[in-house]
């Protein structure tokens, strides 16, 4: 597959909200002593009368931003992942969601990627506890085409909306070029990266990359053809898609940074099982478990989420 | 609207609380009955609400963050000709938008609150845009003394010292009693004034169920420049009926028949 591993989609994301803060002064970013960490220093420079720092104050962060959004503004709430959906929850759920105020509530480092800095900094609850709240869409773009068009996107939506991305660098696009209509990037519409005949991977955020590295492996050592699906929308979920998929009746494994619990694959589990469809099925993601000590990439690879990790578990679950 | 005019409104507000929450069986009787004359002062002599410019971004804002006490809020909107009166008498009934905490359902009602310790922060937000924009919009919120408890309003408090928003004003409703028991045994506020000069807020203290007095210190509103303002409004619970003033289970009691007679009574 041809793409080039770019930049972070942290930085895609501050980059796309200058482009979008040039030409739009209702756009506001609200942060939590969150400037640096994400990537939002220029914006701040370029912009200061469009960013309000609030402090190290997670409930606050999403308090204040309700307010701002519902004077008209674009609120852009920007926090680690971790503390954003967890310290601020209620404030997610009554002030944003159940008040239908359309904050834009930005996960930063999220998932594993503080690595080593360990599971207070951790975010692999936020789809299972933001999938039980009524009216919000949960984003995790998997590459910088996919991070550019999320923050587009959101930027005009009119309601909730959460997307949650990393800090390691990442594809530029995963799926080439954008313009081919299937390998579009659209807000609550599965992205389709590549077809294959044997077997499909549904991932979503940065874990569509292994799927894309283990399928090479699977394609050129054992002749598995694999389907890819960059599932970036995790709420709504594109239910069409998925069931055209399973229709072949051929294996689905999904792949998330996020606990097996409450995820996109107990998400997409319930879909197949309630529509009737015996898809062999398996979910990849963080286990129930205090998870190990280490970087991103080596936490990946512990899990099984990884080039190595991922080819292996199909080949022996295949072979079974 | 003149204070004696302000005056019998709270009368008749009180018995329409009183009323609606004995139709429903439900209600927050207590804190509803002391909050009633901040509101009325609020929404008939300071703020610039009505049903006339409320889709107008120039409209003051109003956010009740002791969400509870709902029924105070609603009998003045319906006054103020944001709904038929009558419609109360859904209060509480399966599948009506006038359920026991704030909603935006309810046309006049900014935000959905209930949740203690998030109003403060919304109106934050209301305000900071609110001198950005210069629009001279004015926020306003009530807060319940439990819910002082919560650290979100710290956190609010910090935030809109440290922005200068002496276009924010938030008011305590102070009746010093909580569902467990008063605040001093549950979790003490005191000495609230100093804690609250000390996070940068300028402070009053009024009789909180005296229409002239909260007019006089409302009037005067911002108290300092570059500084929100806080007013401690001493109330009673239950205030106006004489068996429910103080007496903790009128929290969300309900009278009876008999005692809503009483009530009606003590208030004409």
């Amino acid at each position: 597959m041809d793409y080039t591993i770019n930049k972070a989609n942290l930085e895609v994301f501050s980059e796309t909200l200058q482009f979008l803060a040039e030409q739009d002064k209702d756009i506001y970013v609200i942060t939590s002593d969150s400037r640096g960490s994400g990537k939002l220093v220029s914006y701040g420079q370029r912009f200061p009368e469009q960013i309000v720092e609030v402090g190290i104050a997670e409930q606050n962060l999403v308090g204040v931003a309700t307010g701002i959004a519902s004077m008209g503004k674009k609120a852009f709430a920007v926090s680690p992942a971790c503390f954003l959906t967890a310290r601020a929850l209620e404030q997610i759920k009554n002030d944003v969601c159940y008040s239908d105020n359309p904050v834009k509530l930005i996960g930063i480092s999220a998932g594993v990627s503080y690595g080593a800095l360990g599971s207070t900094h951790h975010s692999l609850h936020d789809y299972a506890v933001l999938r039980a709240i009524n009216n919000i869409t949960i984003v995790a773009p998997a590459d910088n085409y996919e991070t550019e068009q999320a923050i587009r996107q959101a930027a005009t939506m009119t309601s909730p909306v959460y997307i949650r991305f990393g800090k390691k660098n990442m594809p530029d696009s995963l799926s080439g070029a954008s313009g081919n209509g299937k390998h579009d990037f659209k807000v609550g519409r599965g992205r389709i990266i590549q077809e294959g005949t044997d077997l499909t991977f549904i991932a979503t955020g940065e874990a569509v990359l292994p799927c894309v590295q283990a399928a090479e492996v699977l394609a050129n050592e054992h002749g598995i053809n694999c389907t890819i699906v960059s599932m970036h929308t995790i709420k709504p979920l594109d239910n069409t898609l998925i069931m055209e998929i399973a229709a072949n009746g051929k294996p689905i494994i999904t792949v998330e940074e996020h606990s097996i619990y409450g995820g996109l694959g107990e998400a997409i589990g319930s879909l197949l099982l309630q529509n009737g469809f015996r898809n062999p099925f398996k979910i990849v993601g963080l286990p129930d478990d205090h998870t190990v000590s280490g970087s991103q990439v080596e936490i990946f690879e512990h899990y099984g989420i990884s080039k190595k990790g991922l080819s292996d578990t199909v080949l022996t679950w295949i072979k079974k | 609207m003149e204070i004696k005019v302000l005056e019998e409104k709270s009368k008749l507000y009180r018995r329409n609380i009183l009323k609606y929450i004995y139709h429903a069986k439900a209600g927050h009787t207590g804190g509803s009955l002391s909050v009633i004359d901040i509101l009325n002062v609020l929404y008939n002599r300071i703020m610039h609400v009505s049903p006339e410019n409320f889709d107008s971004n120039l409209r003051d804002r109003y956010i009740q963050s002791k969400g509870h006490c709902v029924e105070a809020l609603y009998v003045i909107l319906a006054d103020k000709g944001f709904f038929a009166e009558e419609d109360l008498l859904t209060l509480c009934k399966y599948n009506s938008p006038y359920i026991g905490h704030p909603t935006k359902k309810i046309r006049g009602i900014e935000q959905n609150t209930g949740g203690l310790g998030h109003g403060l922060s919304i109106c934050c937000g209301n305000a900071l845009v609110a001198k950005k924009d210069k629009s001279g919009v004015r926020v306003f919120t009530v807060l319940g003394d439990g819910e002082m408890a919560e650290g979100s309003n710290w956190e609010a408090f910090m935030f809109a010292a440290h922005y200068k928003l002496d276009n924010l004003c938030a008011i305590l409703d102070y009746n010093k009693l909580q569902i467990t028991a008063p605040n001093a045994e549950v979790m003490g506020l005191e000495p609230l004034n100093k804690k609250l000069e000390a996070f940068g807020w300028a402070v009053r203290q009024v009789d909180g169920n005296n229409i002239e007095a909260l007019t006089q210190t409302l009037e005067s509103l911002p108290f300092e420049q570059s500084k929100p303002s806080f007013v401690i409004a001493h109330t009673t619970k239950g205030k106006g009926i004489s068996y429910m003033e103080n007496v903790l289970k009128w929290h969300h009691g309900v009278p009876n028949a008999e005692q809503y007679e009483m009530a009606l009574a003590e208030l004409n």
